[in-house]
């Protein structure tokens, strides 16, 4: 693996283009898993959009690190370095929309201060479409039923301890993300849960869903040895 | 003086959703337009099981924007059916208690990668041969969605093709994974154009309304004339000992499709039947709550003098 | 489920056509549905969604009076004139 020389974004960190491109992997198989799944037929082909545009992104990122296929295959769990939030397994709908609310909030604040960056440059007007759809979704499912409302409740509780994560590269992100965050979930008659908070993930411990989401993902590449497909 | 069905039929013209019809006409195309809405949506489940798989990222990204266009040609083909007075929710239910049909080529399994290429391939190609002259259907808003459908399914064929000839121009074990499909599947995609015309109930009525266009067998003359030289392309071999160039038909001979099978499959006793419609039925059910929130929350905003919150 | 008629408008200088219909439980959905379901392939620069149940539609039998009387009007349209040779940009 070469290391990129990267710019220098507006909060004076650089783009860590490894660690959100994992993050864009991991999220991109995560969504794709709906497939076949999804509430309605409309969802089906929304889903597989934002799937598919965080698959582009994450190619776009690992790209600069080596093979893109390689790094996705290749490595074991310990060598993957996205956050803890986006390997949560999809749950209900709820958990899908929160964790979409909560990471794309961040996605799209960091991107925001890159515009040095072609991906993020890119990859803001994308993201900033993904954290609607999670606002939109979150109005409903907060608002809609009491069903629903217990639903989303127990997916921001299940879901918040992983937020603290985001901002451990960059600090200066929080601010606006609370900003965004909040004010959604106050329109959506949610509260913000006090948990506590679990990281690791960008340092490759993770919890134990990603060894499961690799084993299906990388089994056919790594059957075949040095083929190509 | 108003323009009736029959002549609207006879001049070519395409019959629009508020025109008058036969009953029969009606009730024809709510029948094949469900069940081939029916079949995009099921249809997604043999390749969408691989998309967690898939194994380069290229592939994986190829594979979603296929199996998605399925869940939109499964959309656009359910508005057609809807101009016909026929909810989708009544079409959903008839799917998911068994009472409206979908292709049987999709109660087939996909035990390899390799699967996927021959699904794009040869039942893609076999779609492909059945839906272009329904781009000229008598009912407008069928015709419409055919023609969105094909010219977005130009790239499903291709890409099964250019997987298979990967895999087949691959390692000793891709190549045999490449072959075992393209034998699992072969017949099967033959069996996609129906009973042969002397035995096809529907079809005399549906070729006078121009609703269908040509003959079973005709379109399946026409799709192994297509697939055996592109066989020879692949280098993979069609388990047929019997196709051989004919030429004073101008045609590829083939052999003598298992129709038991056939009835079989149709008659629910596939081998993934009851699988399929238990995935489908329970996404649909996982998915109430999600709808009646949406239904809720829209209510409450229209209760709100119709500004919805957002 | 409320059922939602879509209309793109293909490219800037062209006017919305319709392209079918999907379901959706309020006009925000509804928009973001059909841009996912209509604009896959970058099929459009604008998009309206109408509710099917409110549109008024002509019905068939009236098919002769409303549209029957602009065909004695050929005069409306410009291969009715006739110019001498020559005459150019008219």
């Amino acid at each position: 693996m070469t290391e990129p020389v990267e710019g220098t974004g507006k909060h004076g960190n650089p783009l860590n283009s490894l660690a959100i491109g994992d993050d864009c992997l991991v999220l991109s198989h995560r969504l794709a898993e709906w497939i076949t799944w999804a509430p309605t037929l409309e969802e089906e082909v929304a889903l597989a959009n934002l799937s598919l545009d965080l698959l582009g992104q994450a190619r776009a990122l690992l790209s600069r690190h080596g093979d893109e296929d390689e790094l996705a295959y290749l490595r074991d769990p310990g060598e993957f370095r996205n956050c803890l939030l986006v390997e949560q397994p999809n749950g209900d709908f709820a958990h899908t929309v929160v964790r979409h609310l909560l990471y794309t909030a961040f996605l799209f604040e960091l991107y925001g201060g890159h515009p040095e960056d072609e991906v993020a440059a890119k990859g803001v007007k994308e993201i900033a479409y993904h954290r609607d759809y999670a606002r939109v979704w979150t109005l409903r499912l907060g608002l809609g039923t009491e069903e629903s409302h217990r639903r989303m409740t127990a997916a921001l509780a299940d879901l918040w301890p992983y937020t603290g994560e985001l901002f451990e590269d960059d600090p200066g992100l929080r601010a606006p993300w609370d900003a965004f965050v909040g004010g959604t979930l106050r329109e959506a008659s949610l509260a913000v849960p006090e948990t506590g908070q679990r990281t690791g993930g960008r340092r490759g411990e993770h919890t134990e869903h990603l060894a499961a989401l690799l084993a299906e993902m990388q089994s056919l590449h790594r059957e075949h040895p040095g083929a190509r497909w | 003086m108003v323009t009736t069905f029959e002549e609207l039929i006879a001049r070519d013209e395409r019959i629009e959703p508020r025109d008058e019809m036969p009953e029969g006409y009606r009730k024809t195309l709510i029948r094949q337009i469900a069940q081939h809405a029916h079949s995009e949506i099921i249809g997604m489940q043999p390749e969408g099981s691989w998309i967690t798989r898939a194994p380069s990222l290229k592939r994986k990204a190829i594979l979603l924007a296929k199996v998605q266009d399925e869940a939109g040609h499964g959309l656009y083909l359910y508005g057609a059916a809807e101009t016909l007075g026929v909810s989708r929710e009544e079409l959903l239910d008839a799917l998911h208690e068994g009472r409206q049909r979908y292709s049987s080529i999709f109660n087939y399994p996909t035990p390899t990668w390799a699967d996927v290429g021959a699904i794009g391939w040869l039942v893609d190609g076999a779609a492909i041969v059945n839906q272009v002259p329904l781009c000229r259907c008598s009912y407008g808003p069928y015709a419409r969605a055919m023609v969105r459908i094909c010219k977005e399914e130009s790239f499903h064929q291709r890409q099964g093709f250019e997987l298979l000839y990967t895999l087949a121009h691959g390692t000793p074990e891709q190549r045999r994974m490449a072959q075992e499909a393209v034998d699992r599947w072969y017949w099967p995609s033959l069996m996609m154009f129906g009973p042969p015309d002397a035995e096809s109930t529907h079809s005399a009525r549906s070729m006078a309304w121009k609703i269908k266009r040509h003959s079973n067998d005709e379109l399946r003359q026409r799709f192994v004339d297509m697939i055996v030289p592109q066989a020879e392309v692949l280098g993979l071999t069609l388990p047929d000992p019997d196709l051989r160039w004919n030429p004073e038909r101008g045609h590829y001979d083939y052999g003598p499709i298992d129709w038991e099978e056939f009835k079989r499959v149709l008659a629910g006793d596939g081998p993934c039947n009851a699988e399929r419609m238990a995935h489908r039925r329970k996404a649909h059910e996982d998915g109430a709550w999600v709808r009646e929130a949406a239904e809720a929350y829209a209510s409450k905003a229209a209760g709100k003098g119709g500004r919805a919150a957002a | 489920m409320t059922l939602w008629e879509v209309f793109v408008r293909p490219r800037r200088g062209l006017s919305h056509v319709h392209v079918g219909s999907l379901h959706a439980e309020d006009a925000e959905l509804a928009l973001r549905h059909a841009r996912d379901l209509f604009t896959r392939r970058q099929e459009g620069v604008s998009i309206w969604v109408v509710p099917a149940a409110q549109i008024t539609a002509s019905s068939p039998d009236e098919k002769d009076a409303f549209f029957d009387p602009a065909a004695d009007k050929p005069y409306r349209h410009p291969t009715f004139y006739e110019l001498p040779e020559g005459v150019k940009h008219l």
